[in-house]
């Protein structure tokens, strides 16, 4: 059981166990999913189900949590090997397919809660539409707007009802990509997704 | 009154849908999603849906990348 575990004992106190009966949903597994799982993983969630049809291209490796030896494996194997590579306990569902509004009930039923995690607006849409539609009663969180450098006082959350947005919400990728913007998004769904847990995991 | 983003006030009138609350506030963003009183409405249903008098409207812009 995860909450044993010594990695663990600087968790912040009553937390460990409570996340570590979580099951949380990543869809994708890029700058922003490889990031948050890593995430998600040290802060002692139990259970993720990664979804990601991609392999690891030389390109990703200025922001995603891969190395050189994952270029060519498929991205959600290699996540999994450095996930339990922190946390040998962890349970993993790896589904490495492309999503489709159809399929996002199905592959997250299990899921407590939902980390969006694509790169194109129009995926991130019907994804939060799938979900809402799917599972009205729990949160997704979203990123947007990740792009270009500085400018980190611009990063901040908005909801409304179960939906989480994080990003300045404006920011293209046409600005191009870069690591600690991309990460300090990822690092805001994990930190949105582990405060909802546990206040959820207190009320039950 | 409607209200957006929790900061926003616009007047309401009788039949407003949500297509007529973005355009109005000018959010001509290709990608959005959109809340009234927290629960999503669908794309599809922007023209159609009506906005209640006092509604709490959320809107989210989507930008490419991650």
């Amino acid at each position: 059981m995860t909450g044993c575990d010594p990695i663990f004992e600087r968790n912040v106190p009553g937390s460990t166990e409570i996340l570590s009966r979580a099951t949380v949903g990543i869809a994708g597994c890029g700058g922003l999913g490889s990031n948050t799982a890593m995430l998600l993983a040290r802060a002692g969630v139990g259970r993720l189900i990664l979804a990601d049809h991609d392999v690891v291209e030389p390109s990703n490796l200025n922001r995603q949590h891969f190395f050189r030896s994952d270029i060519g494996r498929p991205k959600v194997e290699a996540l999994a090997d450095h996930l339990r590579a922190v946390n040998p306990a962890l349970e993993l569902d790896l589904r490495r397919e492309e999503l489709a509004p159809d399929s996002v009930a199905k592959v997250f039923a299990a899921a407590d809660l939902l980390i969006e995690a694509f790169d194109r607006a129009d995926r991130k849409r019907w994804l939060i539409e799938a979900w809402c539609r799917a599972f009205p009663d729990r949160p997704i969180v979203a990123a947007s707007g990740v792009s270009g450098a500085g400018n980190t006082a611009a990063m901040r959350v908005r909801s409304a009802g179960n939906i989480h947005v994080v990003g300045d919400e404006r920011s293209d990728m046409s600005a191009g990509l870069c690591a600690p913007r991309v990460a300090m998004a990822a690092a805001m769904e994990a930190n949105v997704a582990i405060e909802l847990l546990i206040a959820a995991g207190e009320k039950s | 009154m409607i209200t957006i983003n929790n900061r926003d006030k616009l007047e309401w009138r009788e039949g407003m849908t949500v297509q007529d609350v973005l355009d109005e506030m000018g959010y001509d963003y290709a990608l959005i999603t959109v809340t009234i009183g927290g629960t999503l409405v669908p794309e599809d249903e922007y023209n159609t849906r009506a906005v209640p008098d006092g509604a709490e409207v959320g809107v989210f812009h989507l930008a490419h990348g991650g």
